[in-house]
């Protein structure tokens, strides 16, 4: 089967400075790829490149076996309905209610009556933990987790395959990341979604991720997480077997790998 | 709506209906997805459900069936069964349409419906309401608005006591962004209006045989009023939306937030300096259209009256009296408080949106120049008056 999203020999150049020299990235169906890197290391604008926010000074996107970087904005069309992405920030519309903000993509989208889109739009929100009463609330009014469930509902509007995350647990606390990485692999397993997240989480990482992209000397090295933290790289190394990291790993191979 | 009563095409709704002695008999093929979610709940809507006691529904012809797809079912099921249906499923329900239900059941503590609107219905009544909300709202606004001022004043005041915390460095920026970069589009629009002046008041008094007086009405006109009032203007559309933009986008990003959590009053950082240099701006930019609008005049009056320059000089001299040019220059620090205060306050009561950043930032436009019109109004009686 074609992968997901395939990256071949990417170059991203601004000026005199070079993000990404010949990068490479592939995500298989069903699974969670977590890429990973440096501050500064080029994560954001990797995704993007991939989501076609910004044209690589060379090298091919694919998704879905289909090249973004040659296509018109009209035939990018259904490949951006079949995906979903959750910023940052959220990015949610702040003008707009969150039942709102879902209902955006499935009214540019959808031909659906009024009931039909407030039921959908509902579903969404509870299917990520939210509220009811979190539907009629302002993005100002969300709590910062709230406003990362709310994206990602955005983000789930047309049932898209594939979905994007970008840091989703960053800036909340160990307990709501925790709860997050539940509903991520939730959700992964009961609509069989292929994830992206970029993250700088390493619970997340150990808790979510299948395999796992790192951006090192602008080129990325990608494996399976459990092969990757053996990695000989010293910024690998140096991520996977910090302080920080080494409780969490002796964690999970104390467990057996039984997470 | 009529029931279809035998096989109906399922190639395109992908809903097969069928009665039978069984009752109802719904076969349901094809892609169940987003991308069909119209045309499936259009299909399912003309399933006529009414007075059937048994609906079977086979879902083994489903080739892919999303979350939408299954609300979509969802929905159907709980239309008949509240229709009096028994649901029978000849095939296991698929996973997706149990985690629709499972997700809508969870915690279901039963959706918040939208409490009833109470109060008088008769239009009257919606009217006296809307009319009772507006006044208070003015009322809370004015009320605001003057505690605003007030604040900004102290602030002001306090800081003359400590000129370092005027922040000078900002205050000249202000004084470049508003004055400096202003000055081009000023000038052109002082020039275009003595043009105006010159060719209406030509056209009228030259067959009366009264050409000179096109000399006192230009000059009067741009120094006394229309100089001030139209720098005013220009730079409340520039200068006030600016301010109103400019502290609006920093409330939403949480700058003033931060600046109040790290102890600096956002009144002396942001407030007092756009003010302070718009104040100092706007006089100076009143002078320069003062100066071009005066020059227009005498070009006009060169072409338009063939009137010699001395001429035109002399009788500038004689037309203007000492206070002329004070009536109109002291008005422009009055409208530039009135501008700047306008653009920051509506700036300051962004909070949320987007879209209250946009609405304020005209808000704020509107209001300026509603106040300098206003102002400039009981000035010229106030001049009157005092017979200057």
């Amino acid at each position: 089967m074609a992968p997901v999203v395939e990256v071949r020999g990417l170059v991203n150049r601004f000026g005199r400075q070079v993000v990404h020299d010949g990068l490479d990235m592939r995500v298989e169906a069903d699974e969670v790829f977590g890429i990973v890197g440096g501050s500064g290391s080029g994560k954001s604008v990797l995704l993007r490149t991939i989501l076609g926010l910004q044209r690589p000074s060379a090298g091919t996107v694919l998704i879905h076996g289909k090249d973004i970087t040659r296509l018109s904005e009209a035939e990018l069309r259904p490949i951006k309905a079949g995906y979903g992405v959750a910023f940052q920030a959220g990015a949610l519309y702040s003008g707009l209610t969150v039942l709102q903000n879902v209902q955006l993509p499935m009214i540019e989208y959808l031909a659906l009556p009024a009931d039909a889109l407030e039921g959908l739009a509902r579903l969404k929100i509870r299917l990520v933990g939210l509220p009811e009463e979190a539907a009629g609330k302002y993005p100002a009014e969300l709590s910062g987790g709230m406003v990362k469930r709310a994206a990602v509902a955005r983000a789930l509007a047309l049932d898209p395959a594939l979905l994007f995350l970008d840091e989703p647990t960053s800036g909340l606390d160990p307990v709501s990341a925790a709860a997050f990485d539940d509903l991520v692999l939730y959700l992964q397993q009961h609509l069989r979604l292929t994830i992206v997240m970029i993250t700088h989480d390493l619970d997340s990482i150990f808790r979510t991720c299948n395999r796992v992209g790192v951006i090192v000397d602008k080129r990325m090295e990608s494996d399976s997480l459990e092969r990757i933290v053996e990695h000989p790289n010293p910024w690998i190394q140096a991520y996977f077997h910090g302080e920080r990291a080494r409780a969490r790993l002796a964690a999970i191979e104390g467990a057996g790998h039984g997470a | 709506m009529s029931a279809p009563d035998s096989n109906t095409s399922a190639v395109t709704s992908a809903v097969g209906v069928r009665r039978s002695a069984r009752g109802l008999e719904l076969a349901l093929t094809g892609e169940w997805s987003v991308r069909e979610a119209a045309s499936l709940e259009a299909a399912l809507a003309a399933v006529d459900v009414a007075s059937v006691p048994v609906i079977h529904i086979a879902t083994a012809g489903i080739a892919a069936l999303d979350l939408s797809g299954a609300w979509v079912l969802r929905a159907f099921v709980q239309r008949a069964r509240r229709a009096g249906a028994e649901i029978v499923f000849t095939d296991t329900p698929p996973d997706a349409l149990r985690l629709v239900e499972e997700t809508l059941a969870a915690g279901a503590a039963a959706p918040a419906a939208p409490a009833p609107r109470t109060g008088p219905e008769e239009p009257g009544g919606r009217a006296l309401i809307a009319i009772g909300r507006y006044a208070v709202r003015t009322g809370h606004d004015l009320l605001s608005g003057s505690a605003f001022f007030g604040h900004a004043l102290v602030t002001f005041g306090a800081s003359l006591v400590h000129p370092r915390r005027l922040r000078p460095t900002s205050v000249v920026r202000h004084v470049y962004d508003t004055g400096i970069t202003a000055m081009p589009i000023v000038a052109l629009i002082a020039f275009l209006i003595s043009v105006i002046i010159a060719y209406m008041s030509a056209q009228q008094l030259r067959g009366l045989g009264a050409d000179i007086y096109v000399v006192d009405l230009v000059a009067i006109g741009v120094l006394r009023e229309l100089g001030v009032l139209l720098t005013a203007v220009i730079v409340a559309g520039r200068s006030g939306s600016a301010f109103a933009a400019e502290l609006g986008s920093m409330k939403l990003n949480q700058e003033v937030d931060a600046l109040i959590a790290t102890g600096v009053d956002p009144y002396e950082m942001l407030v007092v300096p756009r003010v302070l240099g718009l104040v100092i701006a706007l006089p100076l930019l009143t002078i320069i259209a003062d100066l071009i609008g005066l020059s227009g005049g005498a070009l006009l009056c060169r072409y338009l009256l063939d009137m010699p320059l001395t001429q035109y000089i002399n009788r500038v001299n004689y037309a203007l009296s000492p206070t002329t040019f004070w009536v109109g220059i002291f008005k422009a620090p009055v409208f530039a408080l009135l501008i700047a205060m306008a653009g920051c306050y509506r700036g300051m009561q962004v909070r949320g949106s987007a879209r209250e950043l946009g609405h304020l930032v005209t808000v704020a436009v509107v209001q300026a120049i509603f106040l300098v019109i206003l102002v400039d109004a009981l000035f010229a009686m106030l001049f009157m008056r005092m017979d200057i």
